[in-house]
């Protein structure tokens, strides 16, 4: 065999001595999964920087600055990430998911509102959102409770456990309110479970109660008078179905970030953007950033970063396969599951075919914590990679 | 790279696996949903999506040209233009719920000193004749109202400030009638051909000459195309395309300030209702042309007040907006009679020496016709009739002709009751009493009797059924004085560009020629050169001491139950007249006691200016 042979006749030198490389760790960690990474931050900062020059008069870096060092900091996080076995995270799983919890509703105390909703803690250089943090902690400590558990209690019973589990995080976070950052813990929780091996027809039977819910929610909670969602998610919802051109209606939005994108075209229009340059697309350094790379770079940059995300995702799903213990195929599930709903729900709704919901985009929407978020995210995969590839090796970390 | 068969963990079986190739099918499947949009999206239908974007980002914006200055035939000006800052509002723009349009509009009426019923009525009005265009609530707005609108921009949404031109009258009333006004085109007038072109908004010359050659004075409006961000506001260096405004071209007209101003001050002088016209016999060029009482014709660049309002439009008798000059419906009394000279002479009825016998009153068909102020004149022949205006002279020429219908002939030939075909919109006809016009009236059962001698009587001293203007009366003693060219009354003179290069120039060429004896002309004028500066003549005490010789005949005409009016016409100077001068006084009495006079000082006026010109030429040559 080839492996046999190579090794035979080569040994790997860092066996004998180890090099600066094998030392900081890199050839366990998977590249490509740090080359995406890497390159939609270092996109999304670069759009940011031309798409947001005007926006701050007298400070064209405002948005590019904080970015840049969220982005940098969040490399950093990942990287000494990377370097721990995920595995204890394991163990820390109440504490983990006590933090949660905990840091989710002290927001409600602490936060400071900004527009009608209190997500984020302001701190003296930056505001700090739990609830971004919150979604790799979930993954995190649900990936633990669902290892720790799967010997206890009937199949049912275990099911509707995790599902208070993953509930009571996404009932605070849809309280402060932010419906669409409790859809991804919903999206998470089912995730882990999906990969944790809960049944078909437990999903089955939770997918019927979603339909229920969702209709109950939608149509039979306004129309008896106690409305579940605020007006304008409602309207957020339901609008992507009915596009409009009034600037004061919800499905205004979606159709302005859809003509910015169409306007794109092949190649984009350079400076020449007008959508997301003259505030015809609300948040366009935020939730719609997809448009502004639709309109700037038309299809070529917008495909460039969709391939991105797809081999990030690509990445996390080959992760889950090399995993060497079920924690982190779990963990590395819900990190999947995670990239994959937020980047389908905004690019979705950029491109007008899912409904608004608040959803950032995944290390291009501008956002401290999201991107440090995310990136934290990213270093568990290449934590369980790297601790994959060393247990193949018989080795262990440092 | 790394070998594949170390790469299955320990965790992996054939469950989680079937799971994990799920989940990467519903991620591809994911993906290619998205890859899919993006191309539908960009590829597809990009340029679709591109036209939108940038009809998005454009707005058109009108703006407006200035109109044409008006000169007069010096070059002076008498209609300009200045700015005016206008509060506009754009309904598409207000808050759409109902309270808060009601808070903002209701602010704006505070602001603008109106009342909101007022400020939506205003905006009712002008959104019936042009729905969703800007509604100008007020022009003239002041500097601090502009500040605190720019500075709270976010409290009006829709409202906006534009610069708009309106036109300035540096000579307020001068000549007012005849320049009419300027508006905002109405719903039926876009309809014409002739407005083609026009937007809901655009102004347009509404009377006068404003109208009549608004299509030289109009210009033409400009249109910026300014890239707008999403709240339609202009951005920075945002302007696109401009096509720029044509302003429109200055008229010239062929009034003479001078003698505009003259017969003006004189009219108001006696403060009696009427109207002159002073017009060149040879070219029909109007060179003065007003109506008592006037009016100031800024009133209607800005929002005219109610009173302002009734004394344009309700007061019925003094109605300063019609011009008596041109719509006038008067009988002229004696000032006719040169008309029925002509007639009697060219139909046969009389020679220039027949000797008629004024008794001081004539019998006709049992009726008795007395001269005005019962004097007996003698022997009297057309040269003295006319000199001493003997009414039985004429009443005699009246009653040979009355069922000959030559008297019509000759006035209607004359141009008496038909359009004169004045470059002025609102001209009236008149009325030229005749045998079938009565006879028709009878037949209708509209009056009591047919055509009878003394109708004719009454018509050939001017009286009677006669309806007439001064403007009429000017044409016929042209033609007299001309030799049979009914000339075309104008008051444009010619188009001239902004560097004031002729563009174009009016010349209506005469409507028709009457075929006339110059004995019969010369005998006539004789007659009217007598009476104004021979010493029994009929304004002897008006023209017996003015320098240059001229031919004027007076009028008085009846209009039961009204006092006498006053009229005179003349032509000057005697023998070749240049010009011709009619003046017309309601209630003024006999012609000598209030039309002469006037018209006197409208002849000072223009000789003033003629003799002084003359006076400076030799002066030059000298030097």
């Amino acid at each position: 065999m080839y492996a046999t042979r190579t090794r035979r006749a080569r040994p790997e030198p860092f066996a004998l001595r180890p090099g600066i490389a094998e030392r900081l760790g890199l050839p366990y960690m998977d590249a490509a999964l740090g080359f995406a990474a890497a390159g939609l931050v270092a996109f999304g900062v670069f759009t940011l920087g031309q798409a947001t020059r005007h926006d701050i008069p007298g400070d064209p870096g405002y948005y590019v600055d904080r970015q840049a060092i969220y982005a940098v900091l969040g490399l950093a996080g990942m990287y000494l990430l990377a370097r721990i076995d995920y595995s204890r995270f394991r163990e820390l799983r109440v504490g983990i998911y006590t933090f949660l919890c905990a840091g989710v509703a002290l927001v409600f105390v602490f936060g400071f509102a900004a527009r009608g909703s209190r997500r984020a803690f302001e701190l003296p250089l930056f505001s700090f959102q739990p609830s971004e943090l919150g979604k790799l902690l979930l993954v995190l400590a649900l990936a633990g409770f669902v290892i720790d558990g799967a010997r206890r209690g009937s199949a049912r019973q275990r099911t509707v456990r995790y599902l208070c589990l993953g509930f009571a995080p996404a009932a605070l976070v849809f309280l402060q309110p932010d419906l669409g950052t409790s859809l991804v813990y919903g999206a998470i929780t089912l995730a882990v479970m999906y990969v944790g091996g809960v049944r078909w027809t437990h999903f089955a039977v939770i997918g019927a109660a979603l339909v229920a819910l969702v209709a109950l929610v939608l149509v039979v909670a306004p129309a008896i008078g106690t409305p579940v969602l605020k007006e304008y998610q409602q309207q957020r919802l339901t609008s992507f179905t009915h596009p409009s051109a009034d600037p004061s209606d919800a499905g205004y939005q979606q159709n302005q970030a859809m003509i910015a994108v169409g306007s794109g075209g092949k190649t984009g229009r350079g400076d020449r953007a007008t959508q997301t340059r003259l505030d015809f697309v609300p948040e366009r350094h935020t939730d719609f950033i997809f448009a502004v790379i639709g309109e700037r770079y038309g299809f070529l940059g917008a495909a460039f970063v969709l391939s991105l995300y797809a081999l990030l995702i690509w990445r996390a799903l080959r992760i889950v396969t090399l995993s060497k213990n079920s924690y982190g195929t779990l963990v590395a599930g819900g990190i999947a599951a995670m990239l994959l709903f937020q980047v389908f729900v905004n690019v979705g709704m950029n491109l007008g075919i899912m409904p608004i919901t608040g959803i950032p985009l995944p290390l291009l929407s501008y956002g401290g914590s999201s991107v440090l978020a995310t990136l934290l995210a990213v270093g568990v995969l290449q934590s369980i990679h790297m601790q994959a590839r060393l247990s193949q090796k018989g080795r262990f970390a440092w | 790279m790394y070998r594949r068969s170390d790469e299955l963990g320990p965790q992996m079986n054939n469950r989680l696996a079937l799971r994990i190739a799920v989940f990467g099918g519903v991620a591809l499947a994911l993906f290619a949903v998205l890859f899919f949009r993006l191309w539908f999206l960009q590829v597809l239908n990009g340029e679709k999506y591109l036209a939108e974007a940038k009809n998005n980002r454009t707005r058109e914006f009108r703006v407006s040209a200035p109109r044409g200055k008006i000169l007069d035939r010096n070059g002076n000006v008498i209609v300009s233009n200045r700015t005016s800052l206008a509060l506009q509002v754009n309904p598409a723009k207000l808050p759409q719920a109902p309270r808060k349009r009601h808070a903002e509009l209701a602010q704006l009426a505070e602001l603008t000193h109106s009342s909101l019923p007022r400020l939506r009525k205003t905006m009712h009005e002008q959104l019936s004749l042009a729905a969703a265009a800007p509604v100008t609530l007020r022009r003239d707005v002041g500097d601090y109202l502009v500040y605190y609108l720019q500075e709270n921009q976010d409290r009006f949404p829709g409202v906006s400030v534009q610069r708009v031109f309106v036109r300035r009258y540096p000579h307020g009333t001068l000549a007012a009638h005849i320049l009419g006004n300027v508006g905002e085109v109405s719903e039926e007038q876009l309809k014409e051909p002739r407005y083609r072109g026009l937007q809901p908004g655009d102004e347009i010359g509404q009377d006068g000459v404003e109208d009549t050659y608004d299509r030289f004075l109009r210009g033409k409006a400009g249109i910026t195309r300014t890239q707008v961000d999403a709240f339609g506001q202009p951005t920075r260096n945002g302007k696109l395309v401009s096509q720029p405004p044509v302003p429109g071209d200055n008229l010239r007209l062929s009034i003479d300030s001078k003698v505009q101003e003259a017969g003006e001050a004189a009219m108001a002088a006696r403060g009696l209702r009427g109207g002159f016209v002073t017009m060149d016999v040879h070219s029909g060029e109007i060179l003065a042309l007003g109506s008592y009482p006037t009016y100031e014709p800024s009133v209607f660049t800005r929002p005219m007040t109610q009173a302002q309002v009734n004394e344009l439009y309700r007061d019925e008798i003094l109605a300063p907006l019609s011009d008596r000059a041109i719509s006038g419906l008067y009988p002229t009394g004696s000032t006719f009679k040169p008309i029925t000279a002509i007639a009697a002479l060219e139909s046969g009825n009389l020679t220039t020496s027949e000797v008629i016998e004024d008794s001081g009153q004539l019998e006709i068909g049992g009726e008795i016709f007395k001269n005005a102020g019962e004097a007996a004149n003698g022997s009297v022949s057309l040269v003295s009739a006319l000199e001493v205006s003997s009414d039985v002279f004429f009443y005699t020429l009246g009653d040979r002709m009355w069922n000959t219908g030559d008297l019509q002939r000759w006035a209607h030939a004359l141009g008496i009751g038909r359009p004169t075909g004045i470059d002025l919109p609102g001209a009236a006809e008149g009325l030229l009493p005749s045998q079938h016009w009565r006879n028709q009236l009878y037949k209708e059962g509209e009056t009591d009797r047919p055509w009878s001698a003394g109708d004719n009587v009454q018509l050939a001293t001017g009286q009677g059924d006669l309806q007439t203007n001064p403007l009429q009366m000017a044409v016929a003693y042209a033609a007299i004085a001309n030799g049979g060219t009914i000339v075309t009354p104008h008051v444009g003179l010619q188009v001239d560009d902004a560097a004031g290069r002729v563009l174009d120039e009016f010349h209506p060429g005469p409507r028709r020629h009457v075929r006339m004896d110059p004995a019969y002309r010369e005998a006539i004028l004789e007659g009217l050169h007598d009476a104004a500066q021979n010493g029994g003549g009929t304004s002897f005490d008006v023209f017996g001491s003015f320098p240059i010789p001229v031919a004027g005949k007076t009028g008085t005409a009846q209009r039961p139950p009204y006092p006498d009016q006053s009229w005179y016409g003349v032509l000057a100077p005697y023998p070749n007249p240049r010009i011709v001068t009619f003046v017309t006084m309601e209630e003024g009495g006999f012609g000598a006691e209030a039309a002469a006079p006037a018209a006197k000082t409208i002849l000072e006026a223009y000789f003033a200016g003629r003799l002084s010109h003359e006076a400076e030429s030799p002066q030059e040559g000298a030097g």
